[in-house]
């Protein structure tokens, strides 16, 4: 079972279809981290209205934890950001050496 | 006595008769100590014991409470899985090393004064060397030298420290350090930030972990790094310039790993870049946090060891360490990459894996700490523990240009070691109940949360959207890349060449005399040994401890034998005759 899983994922055959379900798991994420935003906000306003407040002020919140879709945005930025980065150091500021460079 | 036994003794006492067993009576042996460890754990309950008064000071070996005995926990199961891992090797050196370097590591512990932390401390320095020199190469061989030095470095501002404590306090009991800002404070805090790696003395950790021996290196990414975290709880919780120090180690390690292309070198900077997490945490200081320090560092000795045990088999089976020459090992090694992935989303922190029941705890803590900056860099850190570990270890190493590399899976007892780990970080993911009822303070914590586990998805799949679609940039390239250690490696050379030509001659004069590995060891402690001297002469403690620095070194030259093995075994006797003396002679 295994070996069939990572055959699948290694082979060059079902690239399509492999794509098209990395594609499916980013929508999902993105829908469902809208689907709870909502109702956690909704819950959040009834919870006012119920005189809850000690509930809704309980945890500490910053703007970009009520933004749905935040965390994909988040983390794609952050990946692209680390790459570029790091390359840049790495290449111009003459971090990568040969490597005999030690020897 | 039958209250309490010290795991530490059954590791230190027990790796004696090591040597003396052959085959499988040495299997078993090796992992039955400890199981018999995890027992001694398992029936423990708070309290001080075996105390003993030496020099008018009390020595307290055993001081239980929550805290200590939750890193006994993962200690001795690391140890267990580790030993199942390293049960074909024949090699019983190696095998006393790692049980003295675990009996070091509990002993620090459980070690309720400082002079007894201290004495563990050098011994899991000493011990864990050897499980680089028995790689047996002559890059081992300067590795395991320098580690070894930065170590003895470490350990003397350690002392230094804890005798001006000392003096200033009266006391030697270990606890939460004043926040006074005396030289104490500081000497013990580098002593301690040495061994957690934090930038800029953590090039120790990247220059000698990917020279350990396959079995060896997953011991060595389990202690030292995480001992060092739990002093720091103990010690210097709340201290604010961790904070800070964390988070930018969580970055370092980052940055550093998108430039690597040995494989262990570039998980090594993984656990820079993890154990930035833990150190964060323990500077914010808040109960929550705190806990979160502590159960991240048991989740990553678990899943960090789970990856060095991946890596460790590809390295076995192809003879090969660098990302450029592998490639294409999924069609012949589909477990061990199964079982590498499960580590891998475990160290990213995949709901229903241990990183994410304990990640987000340092996170949520530095967020309900009013402190948005630092909870946005570690979540940007923890996007790029997924891009290496996650995505492009795997996939250059698995995947990617077929290197026409057919290597065969490990043998069943390596396996097996990464299925007990593997098991583990899913088990801690899906249920961690047991692991909270363990954390040392309190403080309620709910992982599962909905926008948790959504956002914490968001954040994973679309670092991997950003990883293809930059996959190109990312190719390894066959570099090193320069660190803190070019001070001691290359700093110092250039500096005696232009300062000193009289010394370049005496250094050709040595090199005639000596071997070539010899003198080359030498010659590189001699370096780091003035590069000391030169940057610290400005204090008068620090000077005198530059001179016993020097004169050291003068007394280890004499002694010199030029084999490693056997001054490296001198020193390990001599360390566990002190402590088995200590703990039997002064017996109440």
């Amino acid at each position: 079972m295994i070996k069939k899983l990572v055959d699948y994922f290694g082979s060059s055959e079902n690239t399509k279809q492999k794509n098209r379900l990395g594609y499916i798991a980013l929508a999902l994420v993105v829908v469902a981290d809208f689907w709870v935003q909502i109702s956690s906000y909704l819950e959040a306003k009834h919870a006012v209205h119920a005189e809850h407040a000690e509930h809704a002020t309980h945890h500490v919140t910053y703007i970009w934890d009520k933004i749905p879709g935040w965390g994909a945005f988040y983390g794609f930025v952050s990946c692209v950001v680390i790459i570029l980065v790091s390359k840049f150091i790495g290449h111009q500021g003459g971090i990568m050496k040969k490597e005999d460079y030690y020897d | 006595m039958t209250e309490w036994f010290h795991p530490a003794v059954i590791f230190i006492l027990g790796a004696f008769l090591v040597p003396f067993l052959r085959g499988k009576a040495q299997q078993g042996y090796i992992v039955l100590l400890p199981v018999l460890a995890i027992f001694a754990v398992f029936r423990m309950t708070a309290g001080d014991y075996w105390t003993y008064s030496f020099l008018g000071n009390q020595l307290v070996f055993g001081h239980v409470d929550k805290l200590s005995i939750v890193f006994a926990w993962v200690f001795t199961i690391a140890a267990l899985i580790g030993m199942v891992y390293a049960l074909h090797i024949t090699d019983s050196g190696q095998h006393v090393a790692a049980f003295l370097y675990i009996g070091g590591s509990l002993g620090v512990t459980f070690a309720g004064d400082y002079f007894t932390l201290f004495v563990f401390w050098e011994l899991m320095a000493f011990a864990s060397a050897f499980l680089v020199f028995a790689s047996r190469n002559s890059k081992a061989m300067a590795a395991g030298y320098r580690y070894l030095l930065v170590h003895i470095f470490g350990g003397v501002c350690l002392l230094g420290g804890i005798i001006l404590h000392v003096i200033d306090t009266g006391s030697i009991g270990v606890g939460v350090l004043p926040k006074d800002g005396s030289l104490a404070f500081y000497l013990i805090l580098v002593g301690v930030i040495l061994n957690a790696a934090v930038p800029p003395l953590h090039a120790w950790l990247t220059d000698a972990y990917p020279e350990g021996t396959v079995t060896g290196s997953v011991f060595m990414s389990a202690f030292t790094t995480k001992t060092a975290v739990y002093v720091l709880v103990r010690t210097f919780p709340g201290t604010e310039l961790l904070v800070w120090m964390g988070t930018i180690m969580a970055l370092y390690g980052v940055v550093y790993a998108v430039l690597e292309n040995d494989c262990r070198r570039l998980l090594a900077y993984h656990i820079i870049s993890q154990v930035g997490y833990m150190v964060a945490g323990v500077g914010i200081g808040t109960e929550l946090s705190l806990n979160g320090s502590v159960s991240h560092a048991f989740a990553h000795i678990l899943y960090k060891g789970l990856l060095f045990m991946g890596a460790g088999a590809v390295i076995q089976m192809t003879g090969k360490r660098k990302l450029t020459e592998l490639g294409g090992l999924y069609k012949t090694m589909p477990i061990t990459l199964f079982l590498y992935m499960i580590g891998g989303f475990a160290i990213s922190a995949f709901p229903l894996f241990s990183g994410f029941v304990t990640k987000s705890m340092v996170v949520s803590g530095a967020a309900y700490d009013h402190r948005p900056a630092v909870a946005l860099l570690l979540t940007m850190a923890s996007a790029g523990t997924f891009l290496h570990t996650g995505l492009k270890l795997p996939y250059y190493m698995f995947f990617g240009k077929d290197s026409g590399i057919r290597a065969k899976e490990p043998p069943l007892n390596m396996l097996i070691g990464m299925g007990m780990a593997a098991f583990l970080c899913v088990g801690i993911g899906v249920l961690p109940g047991p692991l909270y009822k363990l954390l040392p303070f309190v403080a309620e914590y709910h992982p599962y949360t909905g926008q948790h586990v959504t956002s914490a998805l968001g954040i994973l799949l679309f670092t991997g959207l950003g990883f293809f679609m930059l996959l190109k940039k990312l190719d390894p390239e066959p570099t090193i890349s320069v660190d803190t250690d070019w001070f001691y490696r290359k700093g110092a050379k250039v500096f005696m060449w232009f300062a000193n030509k009289p010394l370049a001659a005496y250094e050709e004069y040595l090199t005639n005399i000596y071997n070539r590995w010899f003198s080359a060891g030498f010659l590189k402690s001699a370096d780091f040994f003035s590069g000391i001297f030169d940057r610290h002469v400005v204090d008068g403690l620090v000077n005198g401890v530059a001179a016993f620095f020097m004169n050291l070194s003068g007394v280890v030259r004499r002694a010199q034998t030029g084999l490693v093995r056997s001054y490296a075994f001198v020193m390990l006797v001599g360390s566990v005759a002190l402590i088995a003396f200590y703990l039997f002679a002064y017996s109440k």
